[in-house]
């Protein structure tokens, strides 16, 4: 079991776990978790390097590194895992926005040692969810990974936290009943032979027994389980009040990957399993999911909290995610992981720079900032990028991963694709607009409270964190093909050849 | 040709955009001047040596046997691929237009970094605040432009458009402190960013059909056989596939129009035609050699490089070109009318430069293959060419004035000519040259674009010359009131005016001396839509041209009467015509109109419903939900009680009916 190098993105978390249990200050508890995190950063390189060179030894596998171990035999589960180039690169940005969200949070107060579990049990939920193919073990990590945001927005959240932590909770717990609901129906048709259901995604896709029928009945169950925590509209309204409460990291994280869970499960189990429900259906989600790109990038244009206006741009940008996903066809899928990668880093980045902002001026009021790039220009220089960034500029994540949806969702010539793909691309312009709002109102002009004079620049830990998300922003926008080739690999395989797709 | 040279023009301008912008700060202000404006030396060096390379050297990959200039692609990678065909790639296109550009590009650029040396410090010679800051993002503007113009595609080309339109935005805003220029710097990006909407489904459809961004495989030009039309294979290719297409027309136009016709509003945005123009003049918040540079002789002109460079496909469907045609010629009169009754110094050139963006706009609309082989095709980049010059030339002479009075405002200028000599007769030649005027290089240049124009029409024709003679009326109006009109009077605690240390006067000079002689370049043996060259001097019309010399002749008289001395005549002027004049001061309300549109419309209208929507609505339901789950376990809470008296009356009951129950149902 321990021969197969996945199992370590779940173990290393839990010697951490181990690691802060024994922590007795705040030195020790930000070397366990720089150095956890760290090696979790080694390990995902190390993993991609792997991957790669396996799959130029010419392993065609669906999955690499599979390994499968029985837990609970009469049910048929299993701790199976694997990974393809999309969950390689989620384990990336996974692993790197838990290093920079644990520099972030450098000076988290009170109770650190307890932040930092949950902060940690949370990643363990989210690592194991990317490499599970088990749905029974993929839904036990889900879980494990929605749970600890309650206590780390009710505990060390600002605003009307017990509020937003309790309706995001709630909310999200609403889409995992649809969820499970799902999955149990895919597992009791996972096999035509009632011997052998199973609840491996792999083995189902081969079995293909789940009926049209079901799959109609099916496929709603699980895209809108999994899209509730994509901010599909109009399910998204945890977002906005959860975000605005969540402390830096919690914001970090819970935008930057655990709505990437959302998105990987709509494609890794809705689309992936039932492929036929997905084509016949995908108009009606199209339909939200663009309406989500629009509504989101409005609503962000008139509020005036920094975290409103972000949590709102991620509804538009998420719900790009999804739309992609719902053109079925590879280039616009490949469009959807980048997209997944970029939001996750630039939000991240966004949410950091906030918590920064906010730490210095205890405001997020945006009519009560001003000028603040000459007050702190290294933090105002990081928030232009990541503005950049989010307004699509090329050589920066945003433009590749848009450009390759849109350019895939055109490749439907019906008139309601069309549509739908022109309505998506005016997200363009209305995210300039609340993008340079944001950039005119707080960054530049004159110097709004004089108290704000007196502010210091970044720290160094805080610079650590801004710019090697910057570097990681740069790199996907400057070298696109490294990775597209690394997630187009999984859309080529044959499994999509069910609904004429590639 | 190797590719190492290519690869350094567009590498130095990037690598001193890192350089400076990173390390900047820890080096002086002198050298991070000296280094920037070195940088862009050696890259204007580099690419001097390629387009004379281009031009002269007559290597068979440049020129076929017949004399005819070829596409040449330097180099090209791949960048993200889309399908196996569909790939944006990066590379370096050579033809006569893009080697063209080169020059243009790389020579402004320098001496707008020469002049920023002396532009932004004061007048003790203290740097301005932020001065590495502004080598920084000029390098990363003339990287982003070089970019453009070399692309051998059209996803490349977006790519840089981009980057273009965001230089643009730092270098507008750059004195962030003001809340002018941070809504200048905003407005200009949103606009263009609409505008490149349009460009980007442009694009899609385009791509979408043809199935390739590549520019040779969509224009490739040949001049082997048929000299006046595009690749026939080519043409009918593309043509073919639109027409077979499952719907190849929509809403009474051809997707092929439609396609051409959104890409031309990508152009329209960033080249400032009616009705995206609103951005330009409000552009000139930004320092003044930007101006100069960004947004009167290099970006702005970006959108005719764009149809240009489409050339062969808009001759496919002429619908287009005929749209072209008329957006140049309402926007050049709007923009010339509006130009006479401006009092800002840079607002009038703004405008002016909008007006003459839009003869090149008209030139390549009424270029025909038929008429003079394409004369308004080589009249069009002709005049980007001079235009360039001469009115980088004039903005940065207007930055001197500027520099040495303190204000932007003619009213405090007046009578400047004795103080400042160089200035006076340099920005002379640059009026001389942009009302057309012989021997200056606007005389040619704007004297074929009037010819095409004559080619295609009368109405276009009478039309254009008539807002030639605008052009030279508000232009020596403008230079009459800065260097005549009365003596200078020097405010209270002022230094005299005078001309600028040398780092600002030598680009003066040198771009004087350029719009001099411009004007004899044999350039339709360089540019011409297919590379065939011929001598545009056989179709040189004097007819045409004396007439448009007397318009010119005339309309600077009349400013000389108007404007010359003190006199109140103007202010009649005014009298007579209230309504005009004022329409014309407020530029027709177009600011206006846009306010009302994104405040009122747009804001209000949309984004706070929606805003209000989301709260009230949607998560009210959510929360509803939230209270109706919550009241109703408070309504049942009380079976629970805990009183037993209260569960054996509860369990007697339910007894006696389920008895009930049984016993109607026995019966």
């Amino acid at each position: 079991m321990f021969s197969n190098i996945l199992i370590y993105f779940v173990v290393i978390p839990v010697i951490m776990l181990a690691g802060l249990a024994l922590c007795r200050n705040i030195k020790q508890i930000r070397a366990v978790a720089v150095t956890g995190s760290l090696a979790l950063t080694a390990l995902s390189i190390y993993l991609l390097v792997d991957y790669l060179g396996l799959r130029a030894a010419g392993h065609t596998e669906q999955m690499l590194f599979t390994g499968a171990w029985d837990w609970f035999k009469p049910l048929h589960i299993q701790l199976a895992v694997g990974v393809d180039g999309i969950s390689v690169a989620m384990l990336i940005l996974s692993s790197i926005i838990l290093l920079t969200g644990s520099f972030a949070s450098w000076k988290i107060n009170p109770l650190p040692k307890e932040f930092f579990l949950w902060l940690i049990l949370l990643s363990t939920g989210v690592f194991g969810f990317f490499i599970s193919i088990d749905l029974f073990t993929m839904f036990m990590f889900y879980e494990v990974a929605l749970i600890p945001m309650y206590l780390l927005i009710g505990v060390w959240g600002s605003g009307n936290k017990n509020y937003s932590a309790m309706k995001l909770t709630l909310m999200l717990m609403g889409g995992s009943a649809f969820l499970m609901l799902g999955l149990i129906g895919i597992y009791y048709h996972s096999s035509a032979n009632p011997e052998t259901l199973t609840w491996n995604l792999l083995e189902i896709s081969q079995n293909g027994a789940i009926s049209k029928g079901w799959q109609y009945f099916l496929f709603p169950m699980t895209f809108v389980g999994f899209g509730v925590l994509g901010a599909m509209f109009p399910f998204h309204t945890w977002s906005p009040d959860g975000h605005a409460s969540a402390p830096t990291a919690v914001s970090m994280l819970h935008a930057g990957v655990l709505m990437k869970l959302g998105g990987y499960g709509c494609f890794r189990v809705a689309i992936y399993l039932m492929p036929e429900a997905a084509n016949d259906l995908a108009w009606i989600f199209l339909i939200l999911t663009g309406i989500s790109v629009v509504y989101g990038a409005f609503s962000a244009c008139v509020q005036t909290d920094l975290k409103y206006i972000n949590a709102y741009s991620s509804v538009s940008h998420c719900g790009l995610v999804l739309f992609a996903i719902l053109m079925l066809n590879t280039t616009a899928m490949t469009g959807a992981i980048m997209q997944m990668l970029s939001h996750g880093l630039m939000t991240a980045l966004f949410f950091a720079l906030i918590g920064m902002i906010y730490g210095r001026t205890h405001t997020r009021d945006i009519t009560k900032m001003g000028g603040l790039m000459k007050i702190m220009p290294f933090l105002a220089v990081c928030y232009v990028i990541a503005g950049m960034a989010s307004l699509g500029l090329p050589g920066l994540s945003g433009f590749v991963a848009e450009m390759t949806i849109f350019v895939g969702s055109f490749e439907h010539a019906d008139m309601f694709h069309r549509v739908f793909t022109i309505v998506a691309c005016c997200s363009i312009v209305i995210t300039a607009v609340y993008i340079l709002r944001v950039v005119g109102k707080l960054l530049l002009g004159p110097v709004q409270d004089e108290h704000h004079l007196k502010l210091t620049d970044a720290e160094w830990w805080e610079r650590t964190a801004t710019v090697t998300l910057i570097i990681s922003v740069a790199a996907i926008g400057c070298f696109p093909n490294f990775f597209a080739d690394l997630i187009r690999w999984t859309f080529s395989s044959d499994i999509f050849s069910v609904i004429g797709m590639n | 040709m190797e590719a190492t040279i290519p690869v350094l023009i567009l590498a130095i301008p990037l690598f001193m955009f890192l350089f400076l912008g990173l390390l900047g700060k820890f080096m002086s202000h002198k050298m991070a001047g000296i280094l920037g404006t070195a940088g862009m030396g050696v890259t204007l060096l580099l690419a001097y040596f390629t387009a004379y390379v281009y031009f002269f050297s007559g290597t068979p990959e440049f020129v076929d046997a017949a004399g005819n200039r070829l596409q040449f692609v330097v180099f090209n990678v791949d960048w993200l691929q889309f399908y196996e065909n569909l790939v944006i790639r990066l590379g370096f296109l050579l033809d006569p237009i893009s080697a063209m550009m080169l020059v243009v590009i790389t020579t402004i650029s320098f001496m707008v970094h020469l002049y920023s040396n002396g532009y932004m410090r004061d007048h003790h010679g203290v740097y301005e605040h932020g001065f590495q800051r502004i080598y920084a993002f000029l390098a990363l503007f003339s990287f982003s432009m070089l970019g453009l113009v070399v692309a051998t595609n059209i996803f490349q080309m977006y790519i840089f458009w981009e980057l273009v339109g965001a230089s643009s935005y730092l270098l507008i805003g750059f004195y962030y402190v003001k809340p002018s220029a941070v809504s200048a710097s905003k407005k200009a990006f949103i606009v263009t960013r609409f505008a490149d909407l349009g460009f980007l489904i442009g694009i899609l459809i385009l791509s979408y059909y043809t199935g390739t961004f590549s520019f040779t495989d969509l224009t490739s030009v040949n001049v082997a056989t048929d000299t006046f039309a595009v690749n026939l294979g080519t043409a009918d290719h593309i043509k073919n596939i639109f027409a077979n297409s499952a719907v190849p027309v929509f809403m009474g136009g051809s997707v092929l129009t439609w396609a051409l016709v959104l890409i031309f509003m990508g152009g329209m945005g960033k080249s400032a035609m009616l009705p995206l123009h609103i951005w330009l003049p409000d552009a000139m918040e930004g320092p003044t050699p930007v101006s100069a540079l960004i947004h009167a002789a290099t970006m702005v002109v970006a959108g005719v490089y764009l149809v240009a460079r489409l050339f062969p496909l808009y001759l496919m469907e002429t619908t287009a070109l005929e749209i072209i045609t008329v957006v140049g010629a309402v926007t050049a009169l709007y923009a010339a009318m509006v130009a006479c009754t401006q009092l800002d110094i840079k607002r009038v050139l703004a405008f002016s430069t909008i007006s003459q963006i839009a003869f090149m706009m008209v030139s390549l609309g009424v270029a025909r293959p038929e008429f003079h082989e394409g004369l308004g095709y080589m009249a069009s980049m002709f005049h980007l060419f001079t235009h360039a010059m001469f009115k980088a030339l004039l903005f940065l002479c207007a930055g001197a004035i500027i520099h040495a009075v303190g204000s932007n405002d003619y009213t405090s200028m007046h009578g400047l000519r004795k103080h400042m000599p160089v200035t006076h007769i340099t920005f002379l030649i640059g009026c001389l040259a942009i009302a057309g005027i012989i021997p200056f290089s606007g005389f040619f240049s704007k004297d074929e674009i009037l010819s095409s124009c004559l080619g295609h029409g009368w109405v276009p024709y009478v039309w254009m010359s008539f807002v030639a003679g605008l052009t030279a009326f508000y232009m020596f109006r403008l230079y009459f009131l800065i260097f005549w009109w009365k003596e200078h009077k020097v405010p209270q605690g002022h230094h005299q005016p005078h001309d600028q240390a040398w780092p600002m006067t030598v680009p003066l000079v040198i771009l004087a001396a350029i719009t001099c002689v411009a004007g004899f370049i044999p350039f339709g043996k360089l540019v011409s839509w297919d590379g065939v060259s011929y001598d545009f001097m056989a179709h040189f019309d004097w007819s045409v041209a004396s007439v448009s010399l007397l318009v010119a002749v005339v309309a600077i008289l009349i400013a000389m009467k108007m404007y010359m001395k003190e006199n109140p005549l103007p202010e009649k002027m005014r009298n007579a015509l209230p309504a005009l004049w004022t329409w014309c001061y407020h530029r027709f309300y177009w600011d206006e109109l846009y306010m009302f549109i994104t405040h009122k419309i747009i804001f209000n209208g949309i984004c706070r419903p929606i805003a209000w929507f989301d709260r009230h609505i949607i998560d009210g339901t959510m929360d509803g939900f939230a209270y109706v789950t919550n009241k109703a376990s408070y309504a049942i809470r009380g079976l629970q009680s805990g009183k037993i008296q209260m569960y054996v009356w509860v369990y007697l009951i339910g007894v006696l009916l389920l008895g009930l129950v049984t016993a109607i149902c026995l019966l």
